[in-house]
């Protein structure tokens, strides 16, 4: 019998989330709601220092006279902040010598994600900062990383073992008072990465940390903080799913890059976590706040690959503050069923010959709403400073939507900047033309996708490139029919 | 007190003024009760909603807080004269127009030549008052105007305007001249035109609007203009913003557009102290065609915002638009363009170009250029840039031996020059010529 859409449409209809399954990890959790207390309670469980506290506290009480930003073009209901648990940590916590240690329950998690540890450190190379439910598990090369004078670890580790550099950077780039959610995020994070690249050193391998919600009802708050410091280079993955949940999981992440004069950052992320059921109900709300800042010739690349959440909210942004610095971002975002998204970069160029390049390709699908918002903003003094921006929409269906918002500020009159943006959909001469070479329509489509996002897969690190293609297949189809 | 709660002070008394005033005007002026209604009403919406601030994402770049803190007069009854060839300059006096003249927002019989043949070519205030017109305002009357805070103050005093109305298969043989007179016969003026303009099936028209201060006093203007161009109607219509440093502009334009109808607005903007343009059309019927185009050449403090929309509703239609600006000394230029397809529009074909050529270290510009689409089936795009003069196009021409201020100016012209080769009246198009000559302070000796 002939394999049909409809037949095809019916399949991913009824298809559950792949990744979708709920580790039973013994949890410690807090009971829900949010008070000074528990910010207190969250602090001294970390065993954090008496500052920390203080910097928590502060951020709480500027959070408590913040209201909830409403302007980005989504449609969510508000999550009731006193009913989130803000603090979820495995409860077999010990530092583990070996994997040999680890809860086999955990491994098994990870082997259905399929970032088998064992497997990652021997065959690819990568050293994987393990995230599961807010509090690192399993830091692996760390040794060897060690040697080179480069710290990579969990983030209450660093601040109980390198509490200057955190002290010094902590909420440099992304202040607490920044954002709603940041200023929620400096209250309340439960654990995240730190990351500290000494001068002159060349990360010999891709870093990479892995994201995932587990309880139920808990809301996760990470908080990344990444120092390059002179002349050094690291590349850097996140890459995360979660399971299938009914009720929306909050998550407001902040991650903070610092690249000192010469020092490069390479920032990778495929984001896949739990979009909601075809009737667009469950999926997690990805409210994040990412923000790098350049000092001289510097340069800071966003790369990322959306595709799960039902509801993001995100903007990767540099700061050029640095004459000669560059900064990136390229995003492919798709969205599917009742997925919304709102995503984009901001290119501040601050000092003088700055460069920004921006490709951001949206694809939508079924009733989703995909937004680009970004904003490039030329200072008096950033002489020469140069822009390109593109933003390219696909449409799938007559039921979703592609918009585009950007903003552009120059206040330079050197300044060159090029903005320009499309919005189509597959032609029908294309899927033709593939249908004609005994290519099915499903295949076609999923080839003039690859095509329109190969500019920005491309920048991904290898491993990285195979998954986000996978992914963009997985998550587009039966959209067309 | 604080400047700030100064500021607050000073703008809310401005709109206490133009809430009292309002009483004052209801019982004067001898309306229709529809009219009335419409006015009451609007009025409401307008002490609801009040003027703009800068948090209103629509006015995110332009703050009118100057403008209002002025103490203007709000109604002139008197009918100041003024002497035609004081005035000539302005009107495109080469060529024979029809001509509808306002001074201190009065009718001028004097400067004006209305017609009833055929075509109506008159007064918003006759149009209000007397029955034979009633039920074309009846159908047309504030239906497209959006109900801000700011189009509504308008429909509360509307009070005179053009009136236009083409009926069906007629094409008016000269353009038509709106044009608004400030004398400074008062300190500080504020005027409110409000005018109507209707195109039958088949009926073409062109259309010239223009906003002239004689003084140096100080004038804003909040102008509505609703234009409904039936089906096939061709509309051409051209603004010419030049006015004085200490005049000021906010004109919002409302566009319905029925079935195969054309429409065209161009904008030239090279004066005043702020000017916001709401240029909005709406495309009800299939195969439309829109064309905004614009040419911006600012110094000074000067500040322009175009705030563009085009909203298709209906398939197969298409929308271009094409913004050129050049900002020099301390500047400020805004375009702020948002095409909106709905789902039910496929096949459109929307363009959307804004480009922009900064020359002086203190001059800024925001842009903003929007797509909102619900659409599949659709082909939009948009482009947007800033830049300076080509380095290498300037040194070929200095090296043929122009001079730095006329080979720039030869550049402005080419850049501009997309803009101003669809100008359709001959006359109008050298005038134009001729401002910008004189905005940049050269003459290139020849015609372009």
């Amino acid at each position: 019998m002939k394999y049909t859409e409809d037949d095809l449409k019916k399949e991913l209809e009824t298809k559950e989330y792949e990744y979708g399954f709920f580790t039973d990890i013994e949890s410690d959790t807090f009971p829900v709601g949010l008070d000074e207390d528990v910010v207190r309670a969250i602090s001294k469980r970390k065993e954090e220092p008496e500052w920390m506290t203080e910097w928590r506290l502060e951020a709480f009480r500027y959070w408590q006279t913040m209201e909830e930003p409403e302007w980005a073009n989504v449609n969510y209901e508000k999550p009731d902040f006193q009913s989130i648990s803000y603090y979820s940590a495995p409860t077999n916590k010990p530092k583990y010598g070996s994997l040999d240690e680890v809860d086999p329950e955990l491994l098994d998690t990870f082997k259905k994600l399929g970032i088998s540890i064992e497997e990652q450190k021997r065959l690819t190379g990568v050293a994987v900062d393990v995230v599961i439910d807010s509090v690192s598990v399993a830091t692996s090369f760390k040794k060897s990383l060690n040697e080179m004078g480069i710290i990579f670890c969990s983030i209450s580790e660093a601040i109980k073992e390198h509490p200057e550099l955190v002290k010094k950077y902590i909420g440099t780039v992304v202040p607490p008072r920044d954002n709603f959610y940041a200023a929620l995020n400096s209250a309340v994070f439960s654990d995240g990465s730190f990351c500290y690249i000494p001068k002159g050193v060349r990360c010999p391998m891709e870093l990479s940390t892995y994201f995932r919600i587990n309880q139920g009802g808990t809301g996760q708050f990470e908080r990344t903080l990444l120092i390059a410091d002179e002349g050094s280079y690291v590349s850097y993955l996140e890459g995360c799913t979660a399971p299938s949940r009914d009720e929306n999981q909050l998550h407001a992440a902040v991650v903070e890059l610092i690249a000192m004069d010469d020092a490069e950052i390479k920032y990778s992320t495929v984001q896949n976590w739990y979009p909601g059921n075809k009737e667009g109900k469950g999926g997690v709300f990805n409210f994040v706040t990412k923000r790098g800042i350049c000092e001289k010739n510097a340069k800071i690349s966003w790369t990322q690959v959306e595709t799960g959440s039902a509801v993001t909210w995100k903007y990767p942004s540099c700061i050029l503050k640095g004459d000669n610095s560059i900064g990136e971002f390229y995003s492919v975002a798709v969205t599917n069923n009742f997925q919304q998204a709102d995503t984009g970069t901001k290119m501040i160029h601050v000092g003088k010959n700055t460069r920004s390049t921006i490709i951001s390709k949206g694809i939508s699908a079924g009733n989703s709403q995909n937004s680009y918002r970004g904003l490039v903003k030329i200072m008096p003094g950033a002489d020469k400073a140069r822009n390109f921006s593109e933003c390219d929409s696909l449409l799938m269906g007559n039921k979703c939507g592609a918009h585009t918002f950007p903003y552009i500020e120059v206040k330079n009159k050197t300044a060159m900047v090029e903005h320009e943006a499309t919005t189509s959909k597959i032609g029908e001469d294309q899927i033709f033309y593939c249908n004609q070479r005994g290519i099915s329509t499903e295949k076609a489509i999923a080839l003039i996708v690859n095509g329109f996002s190969k500019d920005v897969l491309n920048k991904l690190p290898m491993e990285f490139a195979v998954e986000a293609q996978k992914l963009l297949e997985i998550s587009l189809e039966g959209s067309v029919g | 007190m604080k400047p700030e709660t100064l500021n607050k002070k000073l703008i809310m008394s401005f709109k206490d003024k133009l809430l009292t005033s309002y009483i004052a005007l209801e019982d004067y002026l001898e309306f229709d009760s529809p009219i009335h209604d419409v006015r009451n009403k609007a009025i409401k919406i307008f002490e609801e909603k009040g003027f703009p601030t800068k948090k209103e994402e629509a006015w995110k770049y332009t703050s009118l807080n100057k403008l209002l803190k002025q103490d203007y007069s709000i109604i002139s009854n008197k009918e100041n004269n003024v002497e035609w060839k004081k005035v000539r300059p302005y009107f495109l006096h080469e060529i024979d127009t029809y001509k509808i003249v306002f001074i201190d927002g009065v009718y001028s019989s004097f400067l004006s030549e209305t017609t009833h043949d055929d075509v109506d070519v008159c007064l918003m205030s006759a149009a209000l008052t007397k029955s034979k017109f009633k039920p074309v305002i009846e159908t047309y009357f504030n239906k497209i105007a959006k109900k801000d805070g700011i189009t509504s103050l308008n429909t509360a005093f509307t009070k005179d305007g053009a009136y236009i109305n083409i009926p069906a298969h007629k094409e008016v043989q000269k353009p038509i001249e709106i044009i608004n007179f400030s004398t400074g016969s008062e300190a500080a003026m504020f005027l409110q035109p409000r005018n109507l303009i209707v195109v039958g099936e088949n009926a073409h028209v062109q259309i010239i609007e223009r906003h002239q201060s004689l003084s140096e006093n100080k004038v804003l203007t909040n102008s509505v203009t609703e234009i409904f161009a039936e089906k096939r109607a061709y509309v051409d219509y051209y603004k010419i913003q030049n006015d004085t440093d200490t005049s000021s502009l906010i004109d919002n334009t409302y566009i319905s557009q029925e079935h195969q109808s054309i429409c065209h607005v161009h904008t030239f903007a090279f004066g005043g102290d702020l000017v916001r343009n709401n240029l909005n059309f709406y495309q009800k019927g299939e195969r439309c065609d829109s064309t905004l185009k614009g040419v911006t050449i600012l110094e000074g403090n000067q500040h322009v915002d175009h705030n563009t929309l085009v909203h298709h509703t209906a398939p197969n239609c298409e929308s271009h638009q094409d913004y050129k600006g050049i900002f020099a000394e301390s500047s400020t230029g805004v375009f702020n363009g948002k095409i909106l397809v709905d789902k039910i529009a496929q096949k459109i074909d929307a363009f959307q170009q804004n480009n922009n050529i900064l020359i002086d270290d203190k001059a800024t510009i925001n842009a903003k250029p929007q797509l909102e689409i619900f659409a599949d089936d659709v082909k939009c795009s948009h482009g947007c840039t800033i830049g300076q003069f080509d380095e290498d196009a300037l040194f070929y021409l200095r090296s043929r031996g122009i001079g730095v201020k006329e080979s720039q100016a030869l550049l402005m012209y080419a850049f501009a020059n997309t803009v101003l080769e669809s100008v359709k009246i001959p006359e109008l198009k050298m005038r134009i010529n001729k401002l910008i000559a004189n905005k940049i302070g050269v003459s290139l000796g020849f015609e372009l």
